[in-house]
Order: C-alpha cells, then structure tokens, then sequence
C-alpha cells in the first residue's frame, strides 16, 4: 500500500494546519487539524484514490485518525477482509 | 425511544450534551468537489429536500445539520463503532423547531445506551454553523455496540 499516495489525498482533502508531509505514519490527524466535516471530504477522496467504499464498520474516527490506520482500513478493503 | 420517567427507574438520569461547529465553505467545497456522493453519504433524502433552493443547495443550511449529526454522535459516544450518518437525521417541523430522529446503527447505540428523546438546536450566521444536542440517559460511560 503506498502511502505517498495518501499524503497526497490528506494533503489536498484534509485541510491539515500542519504539513502532511512532516508527519509521521501513526501522528494524530485530528490533532493536525483534521475536523470532523474534512474527515467525510478525505474518506470521499480516498475511495476516489483507490476505487473502494468504506463500509458502514469502518466509518469510525479511529479509521481516518493516522496515516497507518487508514493503511490499515485501504490493505483491508482491497484484499477482501474489511468488516462489512 | 424510552420515556424519562421510564430511565429514571433505575438511577438518577443523566444528562449528556454534544456541541459541534462546521463552517458553511467546507460544504460548499465538498459539493463542489464530490456532488451527489457527498450529499448522499450525509444527507437524508428528507434534509436534502428541506435544504434544496431550485437548482442550489443551501449551504448554511446543511452545515448546521452536520453540525447536529456530529453533536449527536457525541452524545451517542460510540467506542469505535462505525455509525452512518444518514442514520441521525433532522427533521424540521412546521413550526420551525427541529428534532433528531435515529435509525439504524445510531438507534442501537442510543437504545443500548438508554438514551432518551434527543433535543436539539441549530443556528448559523456567515461561514459558521453551529448545532447543540441534549439528552438523558442512566447510562454515564461510552457504549460499546453488540457483535453482529
């Protein structure tokens, strides 16, 4: 899974006040700035970005709170094993 | 949904509250970027009928109904529990007061957690939507949703 691509996606949807880029995989998205209205604009995004639906389990804070949880959710929905 | 007197059986009631905040541009900005996807992820068919004006939408308008779906949520306090927020809706009355109605996924949530009618208040002004959510529950900690 490559995370530059979602550094990309956070970086243009997230509306971070800090720069994605300097952040390390598990920092706290929300506490870089991501509210609640930028997190439904960066899961829109992100199923664009890698042509998935985040299912009603994942639509949770934790999954959109670091780098490494939405990894974690995207490695899930494209090999087949998110909770449905 | 349980009557009041119905909670207080058990213990004293207690009261939980949710605030929330959504500026008016990020809406617009989301509809512009993502559309009907966007509307649809959010929105209930009813709230976007209330929030239509002919070929636009009123921004302000939906901001102030996610800032309520959002204050909700936090009354609701969900311990890791994915919840549509289709399934929190606003519902405006002739009158001009609004209520929350739960279905699905945010009704589980409040029934496990005894959760009393929801009250609630909106309000925008400029770039900034504000939305206040108030209700009674015997339950003081967050609730975890039964395995499916």
């Amino acid at each position: 899974m490559n995370t530059d691509q979602i550094r990309l996606i956070i970086g243009e949807h997230g509306r971070l006040s800090a720069d994605v880029a300097r952040l390390a995989e598990t920092d706290d998205l929300y506490a870089a700035g991501l509210t609640s209205h930028a997190s439904v604009s960066l899961m829109l995004a992100l199923e664009d970005g890698f042509d998935i639906e985040f299912p009603e389990a994942l639509l949770r804070r934790s999954t959109f709170s670091s780098i490494a949880s939405i990894k974690t959710a995207l490695t899930s929905l494209t090999n087949g094993s998110a909770p449905s | 949904m349980k009557a009041l007197s119905t909670l207080a059986e058990d213990s004293e009631p207690i009261t939980r509250v949710g605030v929330d905040l959504c500026a008016v541009q990020e809406v617009k900005t989301a509809i512009a970027r993502f559309g009907d996807r966007y509307l649809h992820a959010v929105y209930t068919d009813s709230e976007l009928a209330y929030c239509a004006d002919g070929v636009k939408w009123r921004a302000d308008r939906l901001a102030a109904r996610f800032a309520a779906k959002e204050a909700t949520v936090k009354v609701l306090r969900p311990v890791d529990t994915g919840i549509d927020l289709r399934s929190i809706e606003v519902r405006r009355h002739p009158g001009g007061w609004c209520d929350i109605r739960l279905t699905g996924s945010a009704a589980r949530l409040a029934e496990r957690a005894r959760i009393g009618p929801l009250a609630v208040s909106m309000s925008h002004e400029g770039n900034i939507a504000a939305a206040v959510v108030i209700a009674h529950t015997a339950v003081s900690g967050p609730v975890e949703e039964a395995p499916q």
